[in-house]
C-alpha cells in the first residue's frame, strides 16, 4: 500500500531526460508551472498537454507509474473542484436548494483541476528522472547567487538532500514495523475511526525512534568525514552543460513561446462559447 | 499441525521496470515439532518465504496451507494464523513501543482478544521463559541492552503461545555471547515445548548445532532441503552460492585428504572430536 507513493521518488532507467543536466530539469519544471498559470485558455492547455506528453514519452518511465502518484493528490483536487464549483460567481447555470453552479464556476474548476493535475505530472517527471542527489546539486547551483544575500543555499539544499533520501528509508522502514507488529496481531485497517488512530501508535513510536536514531548516525558519519559545511568544498562530478542541455534550452523557449502566443488565440471564441 | 507450500511463486513490483522473481516454485512441507534451518544468502528470497507462511505476504500463485487450510482464502482468520505462526523480524527490538517492557509484551495477547488477567499470565510466562529478570519489567525497553530488548520482542510473540516460531536471523548484530544465550533459549524453547522452530541464518555454523533439517535457498529457488550432513556434504556448492559449510566440515575433510580415515559427515564439534579420537586410536 506504501508502495503507490510515487511524490519524490526515483525511477531507475535509461533516457535523454534521465541524462539532462539537473539544472536543466529544474529549470524547465519552474518555467512549466509558470505556463500553466500563464495559459489561460483551452489552446494553452493542449499545448501544455502535449509538452508533457512528449516528456513523459522521453523519459521511458511508464505513465502507469507517473499517474500511481495521482491518487495521494485525489483529495484535495476533489476539495478545490467543489470549491470553485460553487463559490465561483457569475452567470448562473444550474441551481438547487442553496447551491448554485454558475458558468465562471464551471470553468474555474476544469482549470484549477487540470492545472492540479499538470503540476504533479509535471513535477514527478523532475524526480522520477533525477536522482535526489543530481536534484540537489542542481538546486544549490542555481540558487549559489542567493549567498550573495547571505542566504544559507549549501544547508538548505543538503537539507534537501537529506530529507529527500530519507523518504524510502523511512518508508521501508513504515513497512517492516507495520509488518512486525501484524506479526503480534496488529490490526490497522479495521475498526473505527478513533479506534484506527490509536492502532497507529505501535507504528508512530517505533518509527520516530528509528529516525532519530537514524539522524544520530547521519550525523556521526558527516562528523567523521570531517564535513563542515559548503565553505571550500568541491565536487567529485561538477555540473557542466552539454550540448543536449542546449537543446533542452531551445526546447524549453519554445514551448513557452507557443504557450504565450495560444494565450493570445482564444480557441472558446473561436468555435463560439 | 503443519504448512505446506505448494508451488508458490512470489514477484516483487508486479508489471513495473523493477519487477523481480523473489521466490520460484517452492515446494515445502513442515511438519510439526521439526527445528529447521532456512539459509540463504542476502536476496534470496528468505525473508520473502517466512512472511507467507504467516500471511503477510501472498502468493503471486501458489498456495499456502496451514493444517489442510489455504489461508489466502476469503474469510480465513488471519488474526488467529498469526497467533499461531508466531514470526519474529530481524531487529525484533525495533518494534518496542510501550513505555514498559511488560506492556509491550502485553500487546500481542492483547490483540487476541483475551482477558486481561489472561493476557497478563501470558505475558508474564513469556518474559519468565526468555529468561528474562523480574526488577527489569516495569522499566522503558529502550533503556535496556540489545541482548535484553531482543529478549522482550521474542517474549512478545511467544506470549501468543505459537505453536510454530520462525525467527528471522535472530542473532545478527549481537555479541557472541548474545548469540549464544539467544540461540540456547530458542533450543530449550524448542525441547520443552516442543514448537516447531524455522530459524533464519546466513551463517551455517549457527544452526549447524541446533537444527534437524536445512533447507537452503537461492535466488528464490530451494537448493537443498536435507538434514544437516547431508547438506554440509555439498559443501563445494554451497561454496559457488556464496555459502559455506562450518569450519568443522571443512577440517575433516582435510584431514580426510591427508590420508587420516575419518568420517567426513561429522557436523558438530563433538562429533569430530570424537570422529578423530576414534580414527587416532585405528593409527
Amino acid at each position: 500500500m506504501l508502495r503507490d507513493i510515487t511524490l519524490g521518488q526515483y525511477y531507475r532507467t535509461e533516457s535523454v531526460v534521465h541524462r539532462l543536466d539537473p539544472r536543466v530539469k529544474l529549470v524547465a519544471t519552474f518555467v512549466f508551472i509558470i505556463s500553466l498559470f500563464v495559459a489561460g485558455n483551452l489552446l494553452g492547455y493542449v499545448v501544455a498537454a502535449l509538452f508533457l506528453a512528449l516528456c513523459i514519452k522521453l523519459s521511458n518511465v511508464p505513465p502507469k507509474f507517473i499517474f500511481r502518484g495521482m491518487k495521494t493528490i485525489f483529495f484535495l483536487l476533489m476539495i478545490t473542484m467543489v470549491f470553485n464549483l460553487f463559490l465561483t460567481p457569475g452567470v448562473p447555470l444550474v441551481s438547487f436548494w442553496k447551491f448554485t453552479i454558475t458558468k465562471e464556476g464551471l470553468r474555474m474548476a476544469v482549470m484549477m483541476a487540470i492545472r492540479l493535475i499538470f503540476l504533479i505530472t509535471g513535477s514527478s517527471i523532475m524526480t522520477l528522472t533525477t536522482t535526489p542527489n543530481h536534484l540537489t546539486d542542481g538546486l544549490e547551483s542555481l540558487l549559489n547567487p542567493l549567498k550573495k544575500i547571505r542566504i544559507p543555499v549549501h544547508e538548505i539544499s543538503m537539507m534537501m538532500s537529506i530529507a529527500l533520501r530519507f523518504i524510502p528509508i523511512l518508508m521501508e522502514e513504515t513497512d517492516k514495523i507495520m509488518k512486525a507488529q501484524m506479526a503480534r496481531g496488529a490490526d490497522f485497517e479495521s475498526g473505527s475511526l478513533i479506534n484506527r488512530a490509536k492502532s497507529l501508535v505501535p507504528l508512530l513510536v517505533p518509527l520516530f525512534v528509528s529516525a532519530f536514531r537514524r539522524a544520530n548516525d547521519l550525523a556521526m558519519a558527516m562528523e567523521a568525514r570531517c564535513y563542515r559545511g559548503g565553505e571550500g568544498r568541491t565536487k567529485m562530478k561538477p555540473l557542466i552543460y552539454k550540448k543536449i542541455d542546449v537543446n533542452a534550452y531551445i526546447v524549453l523557449a519554445v514551448y513557452f513561446a507557443l504557450i504565450i502566443v495560444a494565450g493570445r488565440f482564444d480557441l472558446l471564441k473561436f468555435i463560439g462559447m | 499441525m503443519s504448512i505446506i507450500l505448494d508451488h508458490v511463486n512470489y514477484i516483487y513490483d508486479e508489471d513495473t521496470a523493477m519487477a523481480h522473481a523473489a521466490l520460484i516454485d517452492v515446494n515445502l512441507n513442515i511438519p510439526k515439532g521439526q527445528f529447521i534451518g532456512l539459509i540463504g544468502h542476502t536476496g534470496s528470497g528468505k525473508s520473502t518465504l517466512i512472511q507467507h507462511m504467516n500471511g503477510l505476504a501472498k502468493p503471486t500463485s501458489g498456495t499456502v496451507y496451514f493444517d489442510g487450510a489455504d489461508i489466502n482464502e476469503q474469510g480465513y482468520n488471519k488474526k488467529n494464523l498469526r497467533a499461531k505462526v508466531g514470526l519474529v523480524f530481524q531487529y525484533p527490538e525495533h518494534q518496542l513501543f510501550e513505555t514498559d517492557c511488560f506492556k509491550d509484551v502485553c500487546f500481542g495477547p492483547k490483540n487476541l482478544g483475551l482477558s486481561q488477567k489472561e493476557v497478563e499470565l501470558r505475558a508474564y510466562g513469556a518474559l519468565k521463559q526468555v529468561g528474562f529478570d523480574d526488577e527489569y519489567f516495569y522499566q522503558s525497553p529502550f533503556d535496556l541492552s540489545g541482548g535484553q530488548k531482543r529478549r522482550v520482542a521474542i517474549a512478545g510473540v511467544l506470549a501468543m503461545k505459537p505453536e510454530v516460531l520462525i525467527l528471522d536471523e535472530p542473532t545478527a548484530g549481537l555479541d557472541p555471547k548474545g548469540r549464544d544465550d539467544i540461540l540456547s533459549l530458542i533450543s530449550k524453547l524448542h525441547k520443552e515445548m516442543g514448537i516447531t522452530i524455522i530459524l533464519v541464518s546466513h551463517s551455517m555454523e549457527d544452526v549447524a548445532d541446533y537444527v534437524d533439517r536445512i533447507i537452503v535457498m537461492n535466488k528464490g529457488r530451494v537448493f537443498f532441503d536435507d538434514v544437516p550432513k547431508n547438506v554440509f556434504a555439498h559443501y563445494k556448492e554451497l561454496e559457488e552460492i556464496g555459502l559455506a559449510a562450518p569450519q568443522v566440515t571443512y577440517v575433516m575433510q582435510e584431514l580426510s585428504a591427508a590420508g587420516l580415515n575419518v568420517d567426513t559427515n561429522a557436523t558438530t564439534i563433538t562429533e569430530a572430536k570424537n570422529e578423530i579420537l576414534k580414527a587416532l586410536k585405528r593409527c
